[in-house]
């Protein structure tokens, strides 16, 4: 039994020997090309099509949306519509949110002074968690109600898949694969869940591909700090529509920024750490359908919108109190927090930010939807304690604390490209297996987002733009 | 006599296959672990005519390379555990996308039925599907089905049903590759059917070699091993 064993062990060698000697690289293209010839026959023989008029009218529509010419134009066009909606669309029930949360925070600190609580309770339940978590509900929740559905809507409507085919050749030519798009489009709602969704690919190297860029998309818990600054600073000379149209061209441009370090990214791995062919693969293209919009509108604003909060808020609460008790804290006669954002401020200088914001992002770690509620807390607690009311009051503050446009452009670009959120991380690492993956998933992004913006911000000083 | 028999159950993703699944095992499922892999397998049976059937939904997958983990389970699954029959499930409205891994399944097993789903939206799309020729062409069954409606479900039965029993027989018609492709096969066949684990169609496991799947290569060898020390 034993030499029998070691000759099928020897003869398992030499087929390998000559498996290895026999194959080429273009051998499973020969081989798939094969077999996709044998498909298309079987078809062409067994299946007829009696064009109605639905599949007239998804070819007349294919031929808009995915024309060489046309294509892109809509492409950007949808998106900024999307954006749009977003953003007009969230700033009144935003204020209203923020209105109604400050007066019920009128009545808690009342009935928190009428039962002669302590102040520290105070400030930790009110000023820290409640605060805290109505900031992020009221400044998150409208434009996830706006934006999940919409993106929905058009994504049962068949627009996506096409999308994706209109990407194709762009990213075939970076070395990646046309699905990636569509685990971006997933990104931008969630990038940990986006994680999941790069399963789509096939080719593992596509994938890890894949995988490592996504988050160049902003996830929905980055759409509030970009809607917000760039809103607040960026279309400052301009009012009405004009000011939702420059906010909306901003977030435009920050998100084709995104995707324009998405194909670098991808370009450069797979030149070096992913060397490889991409691998073809026929697009299914699913005929346009009527959405069903009642229900889409409904499970996309609602179980999506409020899973992503629930998960805010379940992670902005410990922070709140975190940051107040840091506050709060002496050390030295300095509060704790104020000795972390000293310790950082220098590095955040010079990235056209500051130590608090840097502060912010560190906290935010867990997700990213508490930075700006963070970096309000941790300005609110040196200076004086205002009742923020509103968006608008939130200018004051920042401009109290010296920010200028290249403040909030570099906060928006380091929200943008700065490293994974803990859940998008460890997603990678069960999707991946691979601890190096995992940590190259978080060091790409986070040496590119030092890269820029300490170059952005040498650039405007040394131009004197600021 | 009744006898017992074990289907695979394999498909693109959203081809109606896990709906099929349902159909067919009604409440009589469970999730099994499979060896050598920590992967759940939905199973489930049913019987018909006397006869058991037990059913293993298979990961979707769009072909059967080593690609990712799913492809290989999928794979392992219908070369190493060989069920005794195969049902592929296709979509109708994405036939041509489809036939490339039911063509897959073929070099792999030749006791096979294609179930042509989604019939229903397919006629809907006015996609008009001529299974008898479709038959011809493959050597094997194909039913058109609508899972979703339970249509076309009885004749599906019946066509395992009849296959099981030796009534119909299958002659699966290999896919011929380009000139070079086969005078690889053709170098590679011999030394393949050596293997003691004959049980793996030669044919296929040339095209995998030539392919550059280690893996596969692997796990035969494991397995090997692992029935020598079972001997």
């Amino acid at each position: 039994m034993e030499s029998k064993s070691l000759d099928q062990n020897q003869l398992l060698d030499e087929i390998l020997h000559q498996a290895e000697k026999l194959s080429t690289s273009d051998s499973r293209d020969r081989i798939v090309e094969k077999l996709y010839q044998n498909s298309s026959k079987l078809v062409q023989a067994g299946v007829t099509y009696t064009k109605n008029k639905h599949s007239q009218r998804t070819e007349k529509l294919d031929a808009i949306f995915t024309s060489p010419i046309l294509g892109f134009p809509i492409m950007l066009v949808m998106l900024g519509v999307v954006f749009y909606l977003t953003i007009a669309g969230a700033n009144v029930p935003s204020a209203m949110l923020a209105e109604f949360f400050g007066w019920i925070e009128g009545y808690l600190t009342l009935f928190f002074e009428m039962i002669h609580a302590p102040e520290w309770l105070h400030g930790v339940l009110v000023l820290g968690f409640y605060r805290g978590t109505t900031w992020v509900i009221s400044v998150m929740l409208p434009p996830m109600a706006i934006f999940f559905p919409t993106f929905a809507l058009l994504e049962n409507y068949g627009y996506l898949p096409r999308v994706a085919f209109n990407m194709d050749r762009l990213f075939k030519s970076v070395g990646a694969h046309g699905k990636q798009s569509l685990t971006m489009a997933m990104g931008f709602g969630c990038n940990a869940a986006a994680m999941m969704s790069t399963r789509i690919i096939e080719s593992p190297r596509e994938r890890m591909l894949a995988i490592l860029t996504n988050n160049f998309v902003p996830c929905n818990g980055r759409w509030g700090t970009l809607i917000v600054l760039a809103s607040l600073f960026m279309a400052s000379g301009f009012t009405g529509g004009m000011a939702m149209v420059v906010t909306t061209s901003v977030i435009v441009g920050i998100v084709l920024f995104g995707i324009i370090v998405t194909f670098f990214v991808s370009w450069i791995l797979s030149k070096t750490m992913l060397k490889g062919v991409p691998t073809h693969y026929t697009l299914e293209l699913p005929p346009y359908r009527k959405p069903k919009i009642f229900d889409t509108v409904i499970r996309a604003s609602l179980t999506k919108s409020l899973s992503v909060l629930n998960r805010a808020v379940k992670v902005a609460a410990p922070a709140a109190v975190l940051t107040w008790v840091f506050a709060n804290i002496d050390i030295g006669g300095t509060s704790i927090l104020l000795h972390i954002v000293q310790f950082l401020d220098p590095l955040g200088q010079s990235l056209g930010l500051d130590g608090y914001i840097l502060m912010a992002f560190l906290i935010g770690l867990p997700a990213n939807e508490i930075v700006l509620p963070v970096l309000l807390m941790g300005y609110l607690s040196t200076g004086e304690l205002i009742d923020v009311e509103g968006i608008g009051d939130l200018k004051q503050i920042f401009l109290d604390q010296g920010w200028t446009w290249l403040t909030a452009l570099n906060m928006m670009l380091f929200s943008l490209l700065h490293y994974p959120c803990g859940t998008t991380l460890i997603n990678i690492y069960k999707e991946t297996k691979s601890k190096k993956w995992t940590f190259m998933a978080f060091m790409i992004p986070t040496v590119i987002a030092l890269l820029v913006t300490f170059v952005i911000a040498q650039l405007a000083k040394l131009l004197g733009w600021v | 006599m009744s006898r017992q028999f074990r289907v695979a159950l394999a498909g693109n993703p959203n081809t109606g296959k896990s709906t099929l699944f349902n159909v067919l095992t009604g409440l009589k499922q469970h999730t099994g672990n499979w060896a050598g892999k920590t992967v759940e397998l939905k199973e489930g049976s049913f019987q018909y005519k006397g006869n058991t059937f037990k059913l293993v939904d298979l990961p979707g997958t769009y072909s059967l390379y080593s690609n990712s983990l799913d492809e290989e389970v999928a794979r392992n699954y219908i070369v190493f555990e060989k069920p005794d029959l195969t049902l592929v499930v296709l979509d109708a409205t994405a036939l041509e996308r489809n036939f490339n891994l039911a063509l897959q399944v073929l070099e792999m097993t030749g006791q096979v039925i294609i179930c042509v789903n989604l019939i229903d939206e397919a006629e809907k799309m006015g996609i008009k599907i001529n299974e008898k020729i479709l038959m011809r062409r493959l050597g094997v069954p194909v039913i058109k089905i609508s899972a979703r409606n339970k249509s076309g479900i009885s004749a599906l039965l019946d066509a395992m049903d009849r296959l099981m029993s030796g009534e119909i027989t299958c002659n699966p018609v290999p896919v011929t590759y380009d000139e070079e492709t086969e005078e690889k096969i053709a170098v590679l066949m011999p030394l393949v059917k050596q293997l003691r684990n004959s049980r793996i169609p030669s044919r296929w496991l040339a095209l995998r070699l030539l392919d550059g799947d280690k893996a596969l290569l692997e796990e035969i060898s494991k397995r090997q091993q692992y029935e020598e020390v079972l001997q």
